[in-house]
């Protein structure tokens, strides 16, 4: 009797360890996220959206018209790459250079933050005398986030029914007609949540736009402008001893975990939609 | 979380003999155009390395080996009229860039939270796939994805206002009281900025990249195999340690050297909380620096430099960084190449 007790315990002892480790992932998401909001809840006054950041004036507008101008700017130069690098392993690649390509773009991801913000400063900065501007932050946040844009795509393509493609082909339909009218439908909604979960990512970096975009207090006003954006206030802020500055960093960061999980969350909610659709599709 | 469906090996086999079909001109033009921006990530990551390589190179020919073993950092009097020459490149008076404490920083930062993110991923996945309905657990991995999703320079805000003086108060004194037997962990706890805290929060940082691949391919387990083990009369945790796990091992070898990665590479967060200190710090509680906390921090300062010989160091720095984490994240492909392809999270595993 004393070795299946024995096993018992041990089996026991091995799933509670698991339940531990499950509240471990749980609650520091959310500790996080509800001691920033408790924090930021209190200083979101009006006057943060109304006036920007100058002097003792504690304002995030030109933040927050920052952060969307970046997003805006990410949108159009990471997600028209994205998109068309995506489509092409997708739809176009010989296997070989897709596997290849997909690889190198997998490992594009895994370069640290700050040597993008390295290079953008080198490269775009001082090295094309863009000075400190609104399209060096842009090129070195779309550099981090190109990979995410490129697999979703690629991701939201292949999964498409083959059954479609080969009605497609059957129909006699030129491959440019079967992308636009056969496989974009379907594969749009997985394109969206991929590129809205990308701005999800760069609305919250810091580290490449450092030394790209600088900081500004003023709204953006231009491409070689430099740019304000939440995420710098935060990091700027909470450095400096006074509370009141403090308080401002902890706002920052408030509208910056609002932004973030609204797109999270608008993000897995097109997922899901899309995977029903997909399924309803299948025959 | 990002993963390809089952099959996709042969899906793909299969688009690839319907594109042989007749391709009208439009559908060139737009081969071409979406082939060229397929050629742009793998580029660019050739040009940051070059970049990175060429931007480094005035400081590696100056230090030499000495960079790696090195104990000062420091960018030399920025206001001196005369300048220094060794190896044939100049640099300020008293310039000195040594690497080893910040090199000491990284390493024992992402090691220390690898150690704790891969039980705590591993335990948790096993718990939402083997033992919660999923019905609960699919709401429950959202957790995983709002984690992989918080900005870095939260994180940051977190560890210094509000998990760092929380964990220095109450758990990091009784952890000190075992300094008799590991010497590391003897000495003052400080009040939650350092190297210890630092770790920690790197930790939940590379949690998702880990759990969430844990979870994929978990789910991917072929049902006959457990059971198979479970028609032996073996217990749940019986099919876990010896049908489960060892199917999925290699992969989660994978993923943690992709978490690995990202622990090496994560900048705000760590600056932030560690005190970015140049320093290797007395024991496990106390002030330190990293590669890329140290970059970040420092670059400004350095553009002052009339020589741009510490632009340069700061460079060879960041390469030195981008190396070790790309051979991670080679590495971390590589080992899953053989097992599963399209499992691995890309970046952050959202």
């Amino acid at each position: 009797m004393s070795r299946p007790r024995r096993s018992h315990v041990r089996a026991g002892l091995f799933w509670g360890l698991c339940g531990v480790a499950l509240v471990l992932i749980i609650a520091p998401a959310v500790d996080i996220i509800l001691s920033i909001l408790a924090h930021a809840l209190p200083v979101l006054k009006p006057s943060l959206i109304t006036e920007t950041t100058s002097g003792t004036q504690l304002g995030l507008q030109n933040a927050i018209t920052g952060t969307l101008a970046l997003s805006l700017g990410v949108l159009i130069v990471a997600g028209t790459v994205g998109v068309l690098a995506g489509l092409y392993l997708s739809e176009f690649a010989p296997p070989r250079i897709a596997a290849n390509a997909r690889f190198f773009s997998e490992v594009l991801a895994g370069v640290p933050s700050i040597v993008v913000g390295y290079v953008g400063y080198t490269a775009l900065v001082v090295g094309l005398h863009w000075h400190y501007s609104l399209l060096a932050g842009i090129l070195a946040l779309s550099a981090l986030i190109l990979p995410y844009i490129v697999k979703t795509t690629e991701l939201a393509f292949s999964s498409v029914p083959r059954t479609l493609r080969e009605g497609a082909i059957a129909l006699g339909l030129s491959r440019g007609r079967t992308i636009r009218k056969v496989l974009l439908p379907p594969a749009l909604p997985g394109v969206v949540s991929g590129l809205v979960l990308a701005l999800a990512i760069s609305t919250g970096e810091t580290a490449p736009l450092l030394f790209t975009a600088n900081f500004s207090d003023k709204n953006p006003s231009g491409l070689f402008n430099p740019v304000g954006y939440l995420t710098g206030v935060t990091y700027t802020d909470i450095q400096l001893p006074d509370p009141k500055t403090q308080a401002v960093a902890y706002a920052a960061a408030g509208v910056t975990v609002l932004l973030v999980l609204l797109l999270i969350f608008a993000g897995r909610g097109i997922t899901l939609r899309s995977r029903r659709l997909i399924a309803r599709m299948d025959v | 979380m990002i993963s390809a469906p089952a099959g996709k090996v042969d899906a793909g086999r299969a688009r690839h003999r319907l594109s042989q079909t007749e391709l009208s001109r439009g559908d060139r033009v737009l081969r071409a155009v979406s082939a060229v921006a397929a050629m742009i990530p793998p580029g660019l990551l050739v040009f940051i390395a070059l970049v990175m390589v060429v931007a480094a190179m005035p400081s590696i020919v100056f230090n030499g080996w000495s960079f790696f073993t090195g104990s000062v950092f420091n960018f030399g009097n920025l206001y001196a009229t005369t300048t220094i020459t060794h190896n044939g490149v100049a640099a300020p008076p008293q310039a000195a860039y040594g690497a080893l404490p910040l090199i000491f920083g990284t390493f024992a930062t992402s090691l220390i939270a690898l150690l704790l993110a891969v039980p705590i991923s591993v335990g948790g996945a096993l718990m939402l796939s083997e033992v919660i309905p999923r019905r609960i657990a699919d709401p429950l991995s959202v957790f995983l994805e709002l984690l992989a999703g918080i900005p870095s320079v939260v994180f940051g805000l977190w560890g210094v206002a509000v998990f760092g003086p929380f964990i220095a108060a109450h758990v990091y004194p009784a952890l000190s009281s075992l300094g008799h037997i590991i010497p590391f962990l003897k000495g003052p706890v400080g009040v939650g900025q350092g190297l210890l805290t630092a770790s920690l929060v790197l930790a939940v940082m590379i949690i998702p990249i880990i759990a969430s691949t844990t979870l994929v391919l978990l789910r991917r387990v072929p049902i006959l195999a457990k059971e198979g083990a479970l028609a032996l009369g073996m217990s749940r945790y019986e099919t876990a340690k010896v049908v489960t796990i060892p199917y999925i091992r290699t992969g989660i070898v994978a993923a943690s050297l992709l978490g690995w990665a990202r622990a090496l590479g994560e900048t705000i967060a760590v600056l932030l909380i560690i005190g970015d200190i140049y320093r290797i710090p007395g024991n496990i509680f106390g002030n330190g620096s990293t590669i890329a906390a140290w970059i970040a921090s420092t670059l400004d300062g350095a553009l002052g430099d009339f020589t741009g010989m510490g632009v340069h160091a700061l460079a060879e720095l960041g390469l030195l960084l981008l190396a070790i984490s790309l051979l991670t994240n080679l590495a971390g492909r590589i080992v899953v190449r053989r097992v599963a392809g399209g499992v691995l999270p890309v970046g952050r595993g959202v």
